[in-house]
């Protein structure tokens, strides 16, 4: 048995000693519809009371047992997964459990946000603790009952039994006696040999609602009284707002009004999610979507430049310019890498390149706003409730307590959600039109006014010796806005000669955080780099890499490398085993990474169709720690990788003075069916390691295996995404 | 404005709109049926797909007003109890990730597996060819199609 110390990043402020056990009254868990909790078994009975034991846990009269998922769900599967690890603990039957999103709530939950793989890792550790501090005050309140000793009674499946006496007492017949008792300071948890739930492949808890259509997305939302908005952005980066002519409009049937909002008021304090190239914007306020989606067409807007408008003609050299010639910031250095190079036997020297990618959430952005003078609610799809409610509480004027945030379930986030200018926009046009309103971007809207993942630009440089060993190391970045690289991620710490660099540019096109950000470039460009590098030294690429992962493990040069090498290995040899990986093959390349905590190696089987590089099989081995939902891991992993290669492919958005070129799917190209891999086999390495998270770790090395997979197929390499290039990108 | 008169999984409803508003929209805003997602509204990422008379149809680019008196089915429509076996199938190998383009993907996939019972690989990839999914659970959902068909034999 062990017993965790408290995590300071703990999301969850219930925790065993601070009230894990209180009867809390919340009102939203019993103002919840059961019809829109998540049974896990369709079949079950709901109860006729619930008694509330904590934030996370309501127990039905007949044992039935609802578990609140605090954090937003964006297809990454944390409404299961969460609730898994709760019940683990709790000691309940799976079918026995309904699961419901709960809404933005500071004072109960911590953390509520999706991003960067973190909402498993950082809720394991509470949410065992909120189970186990449950299935002690149950464990008590049956003690008084049966006049036994605690320590006499065992749970099972919720049920606690009392064997010497062959009495047993259900959950929900000891829940309002457990929920008035004062909870422990300490709670035992279970040993992962004891786990039933956890490491059980488990359905996704809103599959049967998602395949009959049920409304779940923040797109799906009406309410009595609604009207529906939609807003015109500037066309270019670069422009503003000059003046609006809606004489057109105003009049339309169905049309309620036309209205200018100001996303980011001077005097208005920003969140680091506030980033917006547009704040200033049209709103259409009308009946229904169509209504104000072909209304707006007809408004006679007036633009202006506010800065220069930027191509990607010529990009790419200006980029390389500065990276060449640029002064750069110096992240890390060890040893003397100039020496090195001075001395090597054999210099290899590569330049890699991405280009802008837009996020194409398939639900574009969309909220629902409905503000009043003294209060506000917001409804809809965000990564980030919290900071969306500190600017919507900036712009409007109101405090934070009133204003409720519900998160909806996603249709993706990737990231883009984490930018939540959508909801603010949603706030002001309700305020501005005085109805409550549901914002809905058309599919241009979403692709032309993004966050999107920078453009990017790195130089590698490996100093090889006569015997083929790395002596020197040097990367050197920079892109839109930041440097994609990670000064203390392997190769760091594994030659004595070390330099990474960083230049930044900065750019008018608004960027931000991308699954994986960074990983998703630099990880293809490193892992490009070192086959190429560990050809130069007459190596196996895996071996190659081995060896230096034995010389971290063994002797690491400097203290601050980010990352475990043993692990590191681990999942190179699983994936070298499981894929019967042979020196010198023909069509397959290799890549390994890690980053969001998670490792993962990846052997890639490229192929040609119709002139363009496919993937074949996948052997993809992970080491996550604790797998928590097999179901779900597998899924995340697979999706990483379908969705890694089909950016790597096709992935680019490209800018004419200002302008996204594409603008939608007939011109945006994505992956589709045909062009998936044939066939992914996912390893999890054994592990009993506390749980990281898997919702970005299997996208970025999958570019550099397909990388390598293409030079071993073809012999030519790739050094720049989108490795089908399109006609704005071949220059 | 004009009045039109549709049957949708088989229920007689009339609604009152622009002839130029596409089936989706009035699906969505006017009949409540949200289950047809907007993805695109072009036509080019298949979220919005319904049957017409049983045939695969993108409901973002067909207006209501060149709408016959053909049979509109929606996912809400595509059997009473969810129990279609593509649903089923879907269910099967816990397909959706983010779940927003399924819907579409399962309608394509039910009107594929119509006019071919017994599709091969290349059948569910044209087949499905029109419907993208950004999560990439397109390895799950030619596995579901397959079983799919096995469930229909």
């Amino acid at each position: 048995m062990s017993q965790p110390t408290p995590s300071r990043r703990s999301f969850l402020k219930v925790s065993a000693a601070t009230g894990g056990g209180l009867l809390l009254g919340f009102s939203w868990l019993t103002s919840c519809e059961s019809d829109k909790a998540r049974k896990a078994n369709p079949e079950l009975v709901m109860p006729e009371e619930w008694v509330t034991v904590n934030a996370f846990l309501k127990i039905g009269d007949n044992g039935v047992v609802t578990i609140m998922s605090p954090n937003p769900e964006i297809g990454q599967n944390v409404k299961t997964a969460m609730p898994m690890i709760v019940a683990e603990e709790l000691d309940v039957d799976w079918n026995n459990v309904v699961v419901e999103q709960a809404p933005l709530d500071t004072d109960k939950f911590e953390r509520q946000l999706a991003g960067g793989s973190q909402s498993i890792r950082h809720g394991w550790e509470p949410l065992r603790k909120t189970g186990a501090t449950a299935r002690y005050l149950l464990i008590q309140a049956a003690a008084q009952q049966l006049h036994v000793d605690p320590s006499t009674l065992r749970t099972e499946k919720g049920i606690i039994y009392h064997d010497d006496s062959s009495r047993q007492l259900g959950y929900g017949e000891v829940a309002s006696v457990a929920a008035t008792l004062a909870p422990p300071e300490e709670v035992t948890l279970k040993a992962p040999a004891d786990f039933k739930i956890v490491g059980v492949a488990t359905k996704n808890v809103d599959a049967k609602q998602i395949v009959t259509g049920k409304p779940l997305y923040g797109m799906d939302l009406q309410r009595e009284g609604m009207r529906y908005a939609a807003i015109v952005h500037p066309p270019a980066f670069g422009q503003k707002l000059k003046s609006v002519d809606d004489s057109a409009v105003k009049d339309m049937p169905g049309i309620q009004g036309v209205y200018t909002i100001n996303a980011a008021p001077e005097g208005v304090e920003m969140q680091w999610s506030d980033v917006n190239a547009f704040p200033n914007l049209v709103a259409v306020v009308g009946d229904n979507t169509w209504t104000v989606l072909n209304a707006k067409k007809q408004l006679q807007i007036e633009w202006e430049q506010d800065s220069d408008p930027e191509s990607t003609a010529g990009q790419r050299e200006r980029l390389q310019e500065l990276l060449l010639e640029g002064k750069a910031e110096e992240a890390r250095r060890d040893g003397n890498p100039e020496q090195a190079f001075a001395s090597a036997a054999t210099v290899v020297d590569r330049i890699y390149s991405a280009p802008f990618l837009p996020h194409n959430t398939m639900e574009p952005m969309n909220f629902f706003a409905d503000v009043r003078a003294d209060r506000a609610e917001l409804v809809g799809p965000i990564q980030t409730p919290e900071f969306l409610r500190k600017t919507v509480s900036g712009v409007l004027g109101l405090p934070e307590e009133k204003i409720k945030i519900m998160m909806t379930r996603m249709g993706g986030g990737f990231g883009r959600r984490l930018y939540g200018n959508f909801g603010v926009e949603a706030a002001l046009i309700s305020k501005a039109a005085g109805v409550p309103v549901k914002l809905v971007y058309s599919r241009e809207d979403d692709m032309t006014q993004g966050t999107y993942r920078p453009e990017y630009l790195v130089r590698y440089r490996a100093a090889l010796d006569a015997d083929g060993k790395l002596i020197g190391f040097h990367v050197r970045g920079t892109g839109a806005g930041e440097s994609p690289v990670f000064a203390n991620r392997f190769p760091a710490g594994t030659v004595d000669n070390y330099l990474a660099e960083n230049l930044t540019q900065s750019s008018n096109v608004s960027t931000g955080a991308w699954r994986a950000p960074r990983s998703n470039f630099i990880a293809g460009a490193e892992q490009s780099f070192l086959d190429e590098v560990a050809e130069a030294a007459g190596k196996d690429p895996i071996d190659f890499r081995l060896e230096l992962f034995e010389r971290a493990k063994t002797d690491p040069v400097g203290k601050d490398n980010d990352y475990d090498a043993a692990r590191y290995a681990g999942v190179l040899e699983l994936v070298r085993d499981k894929s019967d990986w042979k020196t010198g093959d023909d069509a397959r390349g290799v890549a390994a990474y890690f980053c969001h905590n998670s490792y993962v190696a990846q052997v890639v089987e490229a192929e040609m169709v119709d002139g363009e590089p496919r993937v074949g099989e996948v052997h993809c081995a992970v080491d996550c720690g604790i797998v928590v939902n097999p179901e779900g891991a597998h899924n995340q992993v697979e999706g990483g990788i379908i969705d890694g290669v089909g950016h790597a492919l096709f992935g680019a958005i490209t800018f004419t003075d200002g302008v996204p070129d594409q603008r939608n799917f007939d011109s945006y190209r994505l992956i589709r069916h045909q062009e998936a891999p044939r066939a992914i086999h996912t390893h999890f390495a054994d592990s009993e390691e506390a749980p990281t998270g898997l919702g970005e770790p299997s996208l970025p090395p999958v570019i550099g295996a397909l990388a390598n997979a293409i030079y071993r197929l073809t012999g030519e390499r790739v050094y720049d995404q989108p490795f089908v290039q399109p006609r704005q990108l071949r220059g | 404005m004009a009045t039109f008169n549709l049957t949708v999984n088989g229920k007689a409803h009339t609604v009152d709109v622009d002839p130029q508003m596409p089936l989706l929209w009035v699906l969505r805003d006017e009949l409540g049926l949200v289950g047809t997602k907007f993805g695109c509204g072009i036509g080019a990422c298949g979220a919005c797909t319904i049957h017409l008379d049983g045939a695969a149809m993108r409901s973002c680019s067909l207006p209501v007003g060149q709408l016959r008196d053909e049979a509109i089915t929606t996912i809400e429509g595509l059997s009473e109890n969810g129990d279609h076996p593509v649903q089923l199938a879907w269910l099967e190998h816990d397909v959706p990730q983010c779940g927003y383009c399924q819907a579409g993907q399962m309608m394509s996939a039910a009107a594929l597996l119509d006019g071919i019972p017994n599709p091969e690989d290349k059948d569910i990839s044209a087949g499905m060819s029109g419907n993208i999914c950004r999560c990439g659970t397109y390895t799950r959902i030619h596995a579901a199609v397959k079983t799919a068909a096995e469930k229909l034999s």
